[in-house]
């Protein structure tokens, strides 16, 4: 990871991890998943639409680093929002559960920012639909704070501590051709 | 989107929209869980003017399944059979706070009134109406042929449907011409000449009276059920002679493309207008359609009533 000066240099502009910056983000994590996961039965569960590839990059990295396949899926939350009514519809994405199920497995949810919390808490009611894992785990790119629901995360890319009125855009080269997390003013400041 | 009355109104963005979330809803029934939590504490009104059996109970499966709570409303044994009429039912369903109504009526145009008369403001899903349209049926035949013909994406561009039967009394057939004219299918109209509308010609369709003939270059061919309650004059000589021109039988397998697919509606009239064999043959998808009904209707109230309505 780049030193905490340039982080910040580079963060005037809005830039806050590069492509390199990702990649070993990635590679820390998948580590620190398998570390703390040590010979138990993982399932990686990404929330789309970024939580998708990037669960299937920590699935590589931890193919490169044990030899091991992880079974990855995708859990779609768009029915459990808590906020469905003060938004226009929205076509929905795949819920797509491996074979070998979830059922008494350490399930890793995969999502690329943790913000309100609201998101995870709909997660978790889909997922408690589908069945009973034995470990909940979840995964994130960046903690961006703001938390409104008691809920934290077990394995964080980046802490970036922002004021409510800044975006955090998250960019993976699967999705939207370049890898890259910037982090822009509200039109407010 | 508010309502859903007819398929003639309905853009292809919408349409496919549809079909899309429907495709991902499928999933759930593979779940110890078939429900989801997304209508909670919505109310549904089934409001059946005339008999149903497999809308209705696909509509109320729809609903509850997205855990909507459904009031069943038909006209026989109701306040409709002491003469109410369609406006004050629908004030009495506002004021029990329907949040969505499912109207079946046999007057053509029936669920147009209820959407746009000011008596309500609930969302109107069109479950038949008379002679007119049967939009969610059109759906669901488009969403099964994408699924078996088409790799479940997409448009139906390329091809070709042979819809045979009373095409003069269905409102399946017009909601079915509507929407596979525009989501890119060639539709060809096979009737009797009493069984064929008037001014037929202009309809975006190929028409024929020879069955044979039709089915040859068929990719899907959709029987339709002979409406005996709707045919207070003799439209054909016996159910036999229909039955031998028109009727999809075993002899007319022969014919058709390998790869076709038979379609009907139901319900189905056995030996008239399809023939038990082809009927229960690998040929046939009409159970799929049955299944992928109720997909289609949970797409259609979750994108009616699953968001700010007046933002789609």
């Amino acid at each position: 990871m780049a030193p905490e000066s340039e982080i910040r240099q580079s963060a005037k502009n809005g830039l806050l991890l590069a492509a390199e910056d990702v990649s070993r983000i990635t590679s820390r994590m998948s580590h620190e998943i398998l570390e703390r996961t040590a010979n138990q039965d993982l399932v990686l569960l990404g929330i789309p639409s970024r939580g998708v590839p990037f669960s299937k990059r920590i699935a590589q990295k931890i193919f490169e680093i044990e030899k091991r396949q992880i079974p990855i899926g995708s859990l779609d939350i768009t029915m459990y929002r808590d906020d469905l009514r003060m938004r226009a519809p929205r076509p929905l994405a795949e819920t797509l559960i491996p074979n070998s199920g979830i059922e008494d497995k350490v399930v890793i949810l995969v999502d690329d920012v943790l913000f309100s919390g609201r998101t995870i808490r709909a997660a978790l009611d889909a997922l408690s639909e589908i069945g009973r894992p034995a470990i909940v785990q979840l995964a994130v790119l960046i903690d961006r704070g703001h938390r409104q629901l008691p809920i934290r995360a077990d394995y964080v890319g980046k802490n970036i501590p922002t004021s409510l009125d800044q975006k955090v855009s998250v960019k993976l080269s699967e999705i939207d051709g370049i890898d890259e997390v910037r982090v822009d003013f509200g039109v407010s400041r | 989107m508010k309502h859903l009355l007819s398929t003639a109104s309905l853009s292809k963005a919408d349409a496919l929209k549809i079909m899309d979330v429907a495709e991902n809803l499928s999933s759930i029934s593979d779940r110890p869980i078939k429900k989801l939590p997304t209508l909670r504490g919505r109310t549904i009104v089934n409001l059946f003017y005339e008999d149903s059996t497999r809308t209705k109970i696909s509509f109320e499966a729809a609903a509850k399944r997205l855990s909507a709570d459904v009031l069943n409303f038909a006209a026989k044994g109701s306040s409709v059979s002491k003469g109410e009429s369609l406006k004050d039912t629908a004030l009495t369903l506002k004021a029990m706070g329907a949040d969505a109504i499912v109207v079946r009526h046999p007057s053509s145009g029936a669920a147009n009134q209820l959407a746009h008369h000011n008596w309500i403001d609930a969302n109107v899903v069109n479950a038949g109406d008379g002679t007119h349209e049967h939009p969610t049926q059109a759906l669901l035949d488009a969403f099964t042929i994408r699924r078996v013909l088409k790799n479940s994406s997409g448009d139906l561009t390329g091809l070709n449907v042979v819809i045979v039967g009373d095409v003069l009394h269905s409102r399946v057939a017009r909601s079915n011409l509507w929407l596979l004219n525009t989501l890119g299918a060639k539709v060809t109209l096979v009737a009797p000449p009493t069984l064929m509308p008037r001014n037929i010609e202009s309809w975006p369709a190929e028409t024929s009276f020879d069955l044979d003939e039709s089915l040859v270059n068929a990719d899907v061919v959709m029987m339709l059920r002979v409406q005996q309650e709707r045919m207070q004059d003799a439209y054909f000589p016996t159910v036999r002679e229909y039955a031998n021109r028109y009727g999809l039988t075993q002899k007319r397998l022969h014919v058709m493309n390998a790869k076709s697919i038979v379609m009907h509606p139901g319900p189905m009239n056995r030996g008239v207008e399809i023939s038990s064999q082809i009927a229960d043959s690998d040929k046939s998808v009409i159970v799929n359609q049955v299944q992928n009904g109720v997909f289609v209707r949970m797409a259609v109230l979750y994108l009616l009533l699953g968001g700010q309505s007046d933002d789609l």
